[in-house]
């Protein structure tokens, strides 16, 4: 049994840990969210056109912003807590469970998919004070989504068990996260970009999850939402096997 | 069926090979204690036990399931009380007591909670952060955490260090209690006297081997002799070389290992005719500290 009291147990636990500190992990990541909102809105809603100007910059700019709050925080939940109890020596009350490499991969993904889904919902419903946008496609939307903020725990997974300290962590996030993230056609349309920055925004895979989740708002993408989705699929898949080989076999947990 | 099973087990790290071969059978219902010098391979042994750590080669079992092949059986019957005092900030004692006990799987555990507290003499802490604790309520704590799913095998690694005397008194009068309801008890400890009074069985380690393996009465017996402290201005040449190696920081008070009474008698006469005044003169049955430092010693 996967899904079974050990399961939900981490799960709960997962959850609470960024409960207790809610100000730090949601309230924090929501406000700085929307002080983006609010100036790049401000700076650039007269200057910038996106899809040929079929749609305004503010309306725009909040799906983005939405969903990189979902990936940031997603990838924060599972990469700060891995860390956290590998400094403090206390990850072995969990290792020296019955709780099987599955379970631990599926409760400590999760518990980043809630965390990220709250905290792009609150993005999202304090966004409507500027510009109110309904998803056009909801189950797009949906779909992107979830798989995004799995992806992201995923990732913080592998970078919390991989690093062996807060620095290097912080390395992760800092060069290679949040390049990503702000680089994946948040704050403006890719085919605004010169050929060569184009190609390249088509070689990072956290464009898609963007894209994709974008056109669950407007029905309108620079990709297609298909070719998005077996990317962000296949993306987490990769990932997947390679979180759960490193929990199998212990990887810098079980020496 | 054999409560912890190890056979040929050994684990190398690049540098030093921390276990050598180690044959270990503890049966059900003992009380078992790992001796040996830090760096012995005492903690890695049950690191391996616990599934902590993997072993180069060999196997080990808890209650007949390997802990590696059959481990969510083995870790479902295995307690374990680290040796370092390690705690999440981010709960509660009961909080944390509840987490441990659903990744055991076991439902409604606050009963047995508040059982263990008081056993623990936590009941007051019990809603406190585990950050507000004091080391020895941590160290509590963990004991706490190894017992939350009634494991019938229980390893403490080092349980009473930093735990004053009074608390570890009612520490191992609570763990003597599980033991007699029939819970297996392996314990490493640095307090040899603890071993001595509590455990049947001692298993002593050194660079990864076991260098002794024996009932503790049958480990006393093997030293034999007796242990005279003995202070006075001057010892005859003769006898320097009977003082235990560990016993002599006070100038003039030397701890001696004899063979018997005899030597004994010998030694007072000695000291009458060379004139020298015996100012404080104790006999001590062996102790498994002797019996410790002379398997270390022949094993050096």
């Amino acid at each position: 049994m996967i899904f079974d009291v050990a399961f939900s147990t981490l799960l709960r636990k997962e959850v609470m840990r960024f409960w207790k500190v809610s100000m730090q992990t949601i309230t924090a990541p929501v406000l700085s969210s929307l002080l983006y909102l609010l100036i790049f809105s401000h700076v650039l809603a007269d200057n910038v056109k996106v899809y040929e100007g079929k749609l305004a910059y503010v309306a725009f700019l909040i799906p983005g912003l939405v969903m990189m709050t979902v990936l940031q925080n997603a990838f924060a939940n599972t990469s700060s807590s891995l860390i956290q109890s590998k400094m403090s020596g206390n990850m072995i009350f969990i290792l020296l469970t019955p709780i099987t490499p599955i379970q631990m991969f599926l409760a400590y993904v999760l518990g980043a998919m809630i965390r990220g889904v709250i905290v792009g919902i609150a993005v999202y419903l304090a966004s409507l004070i500027w510009a109110p946008v309904m998803p056009a496609h909801l189950e797009w939307m949906l779909l992107f989504g979830v798989l995004g903020s799995a992806i992201m725990g995923i990732l913080g997974l592998i970078a919390g068990i991989y690093a062996d300290k807060f620095d290097q962590l912080s390395g992760f996030t800092n060069f290679f996260v949040t390049p990503l993230t702000f680089l994946a056609g948040v704050f403006y349309s890719i085919k605004s970009l010169p050929p060569f920055w184009q190609a390249l925004s088509h070689a990072n895979p956290f464009f898609y999850m963007i894209d994709g989740f974008r056109y669950g708002f407007f029905g309108l993408s620079d990709s297609s939402p298909w070719l998005s989705l077996a990317v962000v699929l296949s993306f987490a898949l990769v990932l997947a096997m390679i979180a759960l080989r490193m929990l199998q076999t212990g990887y810098k947990l079980r020496h | 069926m054999p409560a912890v099973d190890i056979r040929a087990l050994a684990k190398s790290y690049p540098k030093v090979k921390a276990l050598d071969g180690v044959d270990l059978r503890v049966e059900e219902g003992e009380f078992f204690a790992l001796l040996g010098p830090n760096g012995a391979g005492k903690t890695t042994l049950i690191s391996i036990l616990a599934g902590l750590s993997r072993a180069s080669s060999g196997t080990a079992a808890v209650m007949g399931h390997d802990v590696v092949s059959d481990f969510r059986a083995a870790r479902q019957l295995l307690g374990v009380v680290p040796q370092e005092v390690v705690f999440d900030p981010f709960f509660s004692v009961r909080e944390t007591l509840r987490l441990s006990a659903g990744y055991y799987g076991v439902r409604n555990p606050d009963p047995w909670i508040d059982e263990l507290l008081g056993h623990l003499d936590l009941s007051k802490k019990a809603d406190a952060n585990m950050r507000s604790l004091s080391g020895g309520m941590k160290r509590r704590v963990l004991v706490a955490q190894a017992l939350v799913h009634k494991p019938p095998v229980i390893v403490l690694d080092e349980p009473t260090a930093g735990v004053d005397v009074e608390l570890r008194q009612s520490l191992w009068g609570f763990i003597k209690s599980l033991n007699q309801q029939g819970h297996t008890i392996i314990l490493t400890t640095h307090y040899l006297e603890e071993a001595e009074t509590l455990c049947e069985r001692v298993a002593m380690l050194k660079q990864g081997k076991i260098v002794a393996l024996d009932r503790t009465a049958n480990l006393l017996k093997g030293v034999g002799g007796i242990k005279v402290k003995l202070s006075c201005h001057k010892l005859p040449d003769a006898y320097q070389s009977k003082i235990i190696a560990n016993d002599t920081q006070k100038q003039g008070t030397y701890s001696l290992h004899l063979a018997n009474y005899a030597e004994l008698e010998a030694l007072l006469n000695r000291l009458r005719t060379m004139d020298i005044a015996i100012e404080e003169l104790r006999i001590e049955e062996a102790d498994l500290e002797q019996a410790f430092l002379k398997i270390m010693g022949a094993h050096a």
